[in-house]
């Protein structure tokens, strides 16, 4: 029993991988996130520099918030996308009939997405410090917070993107379905950045552990409903 | 031992019943052809046999499993061949073929030397192997689509109209498929429309009309009076 | 069933839905006539302050927050229950409390607000630990409905919809406990129950707020439960119906004639 369990984790961690290379793998071929996700982050930090009148001290403030609502709304595109690549020519049957387990699938979308979010969050970083003239105080946070706040919307999405997908409304029905559960992502991961920014005297790493407990949740409920959702 | 076990089965498509109670009984190594006018319920039965639906009633027994409860316990021993190709349109043929392989529980070298028998099998060679899905043409597809589910060496096969969109080399190909899958003691369920070539494969002709089965070659007679006759006529 | 039920109602229903009104007319005299204000005096000015008549809110925005969370965890309830015996009373359930605790909800959001202005000057305030979390609760169930008016094969909706609620549900501690941190302030403790010198009456018309409106919660609750099992089992007879249409089929269909049998055979 023991070692069977054993074998079983190994394979649900082969299979995870089997699944995040192609997906990364297929990025790599298509260029979505580069050529289309990252200009939309980068335009939307541009258009919040136009709303609020491009002053520098004031997007300075509001940086951290602007940066995770830019995450947020490039990551609907993220997921959709990763959706998208199962949905579009039913490959997603395949994989029911290929008796991969359900949460080798979820985590190895998942960890395809977290890297397409990381690679995303650097570069938004470079663009607060550029546009918004922002100065790192604390890299170590900073980066934490990037890592744990990528692996809840990931995991999140990743689930929620599933679920929307094959219905008739899913472009409409996702956002709705997952910014209010993201809610203390953006919380907690804008008050870790002011924070790591020196934007508002706050701990951070206080909000970093509340991330880490939202990713940790997130991911063992995203690999549990995922099986229940396609499993009938 | 019967493969495959269907006793009053109903299946819906939303509310509607695609199958409406189907009784149908293949034995291992049977090649059995599923013939029917459109929308008589043959690609739900293939589906269903396949544990992707979950009957509303009657029996559904498929290599020993009541997929009534257990539908993922006949998952990697069975393959379904649908309308779609279920491959990923920016990886090549190879990657594709080697993914599903894969997917499949197959490791490393196992995986790729298997991938090429299947490949070399549809007649997918080097030069094709190496373009992504989204270049190819619908028949080349629909190869890759094949060659990508013959790497798991199922024991049961359902085919949902494997000829379409084919030209005659890949019709060809299909039907050595069938032959060489059944010489390895496979079951074979093809639906399709091109009944002369399938059925210089195989002996048994059932006809599905209206989500049930309304003749079957092999028991002579049929649910309903006269079809029997003429059904079971060219085929015998 | 669905031959011989047309109505939600029974006598049972009635008997609860005469009960229920008679205590609604029973509150609505406690709450505007045998009650108080709260007006206070200062001890030292002598100037009148308090609450004055915002204060009887008390008697339909309290009983509405504590019934909000009540039917949220029954859908929570359900709909794991859903999950672990998919039955369709678990998803009906399920449907039934999310539908009845957003009404709930959204009841607790606007009485809120329209409380706030009077006692704390502001129809809305950021940072509220309960009122932001019943938002975002608000706004989680609002996407539940949505969901669940996507049309979906039945089975799969149900399920989808359970791994929502039960998402939501798992989410509202982190929700209450980010917002918490996040500002730290709250004027709901210290301005209502606490502050309040609340006397008998008041106590009184409060617990019969809360059995009162417990009334038209089951009252809804039993109505919307009945519709969802009522469309079930039309569901379950239309397909009944289908699937008698489809043995009549046979008997017209010509088979032969579909599939080119005559006309093909050589």
């Amino acid at each position: 029993m023991g070692s069977r369990g054993v074998g079983q984790v190994r394979e649900l961690f082969t299979d995870a991988r089997l699944v995040a290379t192609r997906d990364l793998r297929i990025e790599a071929r298509s260029r979505v996130l580069l050529n289309q996700v990252a200009p939309f982050a980068l335009l939307v930090l541009v258009l919040f520099g136009f709303a609020l009148d491009a002053d520098q001290r004031t997007l300075r403030t509001f940086a951290p918030g602007l940066f995770w609502v830019t995450v947020l709304l490039a990551a609907l595109l993220a997921v959709q996308r990763s959706a998208s690549i199962e949905h579009a020519d039913d490959a997603h049957t395949g994989l029911r009939l290929s008796g991969m387990a359900a949460a080798s699938v979820f985590l190895g979308k998942a960890a395809a997405v977290f890297v397409q979010l990381i690679v995303l969050e650097i570069l938004l970083t470079v663009g607060i410090v550029v546009l918004y003239g922002s100065e790192v105080d604390d890299p170590a946070l900073l980066a934490l917070t990037a890592v744990a706040a990528a692996v809840g919307v990931a995991t999140t999405g990743t689930l929620y993107g599933a679920l929307a997908s094959g219905l008739g409304a899913r472009e409409t029905l996702l956002p709705i379905l997952l910014l209010p559960v993201l809610a203390p992502v953006l919380i907690g991961a804008t008050r870790s950045f002011d924070d790591a920014l020196g934007a508002a005297a706050v701990d951070g790493w206080a909000w970093l552990g509340l991330l880490a407990v939202f990713g940790l949740v997130a991911t063992v409920l995203g690999a549990l409903a995922h099986g229940a959702m396609i499993e009938d | 031992m019967s493969v495959v076990e269907l006793r009053g089965a109903v299946a819906l498509l939303g509310r509607f019943p695609a199958l409406a109670g189907i009784d149908l009984s293949v034995e291992a190594g049977e090649t059995v052809l599923i013939q029917g006018p459109n929308g008589a319920g043959k690609t739900t039965l293939l589906r269903l046999c396949a544990g992707l639906l979950r009957p509303t009633a009657g029996d559904v027994v498929v290599l020993g499993h009541d997929l009534t409860t257990e539908r993922r316990a006949v998952r990697r021993r069975v393959a379904l061949l649908g309308h779609s190709t279920g491959l990923y349109g920016d990886l090549t043929v190879a990657e594709n073929i080697s993914f599903w392989a894969r997917a499949a529980g197959l490791s490393g070298a196992d995986a790729e030397s298997r991938a090429a028998t299947a490949a070399g099998l549809m007649g997918l060679d080097q030069r094709l192997l190496s373009r992504t899905v989204n270049v190819l043409s619908a028949g080349q597809r629909r190869r890759t689509s094949i060659a990508a589910l013959a790497v798991r060496r199922p024991e049961l096969w359902l085919l949902d109209e494997p000829h379409a969109g084919l030209d005659q080399a890949g019709r060809n190909a299909v039907d050595s498929l069938i032959s060489e899958a059944v010489g390895a003691g496979a079951t074979v369920l093809v639906s399709s429309h091109e009944l002369e070539r399938v059925r210089s494969l195989s002996p048994r002709v059932v006809t599905v009309a209206a989500g049930m089965v309304v003749a079957d070659s092999s028991s002579g007679d049929s649910a309903t009076e006269g079809d029997g006759e003429q059904g079971g006529g060219p085929g015998a | 069933m669905a031959d011989s039920t047309t109505s939600t109602g029974s006598p049972g229903s009635r008997l609860l839905g005469l009960t229920t009104l008679v205590g609604l007319a029973g509150l609505l005299l406690f709450a505007f006539v045998f009650t108080e204000p709260d007006v206070r005096l200062h001890p030292t000015t002598g100037e009148e302050f308090g609450q004055f008549d915002a204060v009887r809110l008390l008697y339909l925005h309290v009983p509405m927050a504590v019934l909000t969370y009540v039917a949220f965890l029954t859908c929570a309830v359900a709909s794991a229950g859903y999950l672990l015996k998919r039955g369709a009373w678990w998803d009906v359930t399920a449907h039934a409390s999310a539908e009845v605790g957003t009404v709930c909800c959204g009841l607790v959001l606007v009485t809120g607000s329209i409380w706030g202005r009077p006692v704390w000057n502001t129809w809305w305030e950021w940072g509220d630990v309960r009122l932001m979390t019943t938002l975002v609760l608000f706004l989680l169930f609002t996407g539940y409905l949505a969901l669940r008016r996507t049309p979906a094969e039945p089975q799969r909706q149900a399920r989808r919809a359970a791994i929502v609620a039960l998402v939501a549900v798992v989410d509202i501690p982190l929700v209450n406990r980010s917002v918490e941190w996040w500002e730290n302030r709250t004027l709901h403790q210290q301005s209502t129950l606490a502050e309040l010198k609340i006397e008998d009456l008041t106590l009184f018309t409060l617990m019969l707020g809360f059995v009162v409106f417990g009334l038209v919660f089951a009252w809804l609750m039993l109505h919307r439960f009945r519709v969802g099992w009522l469309e079930h089992a039309q569901a379950g007879h239309e397909v009944a119906l289908a699937i008698a249409e489809r043995h009549a089929e046979m008997e017209t269909l010509d088979v032969d004639a579909a599939i080119g049998q005559t006309g093909g055979g050589k």
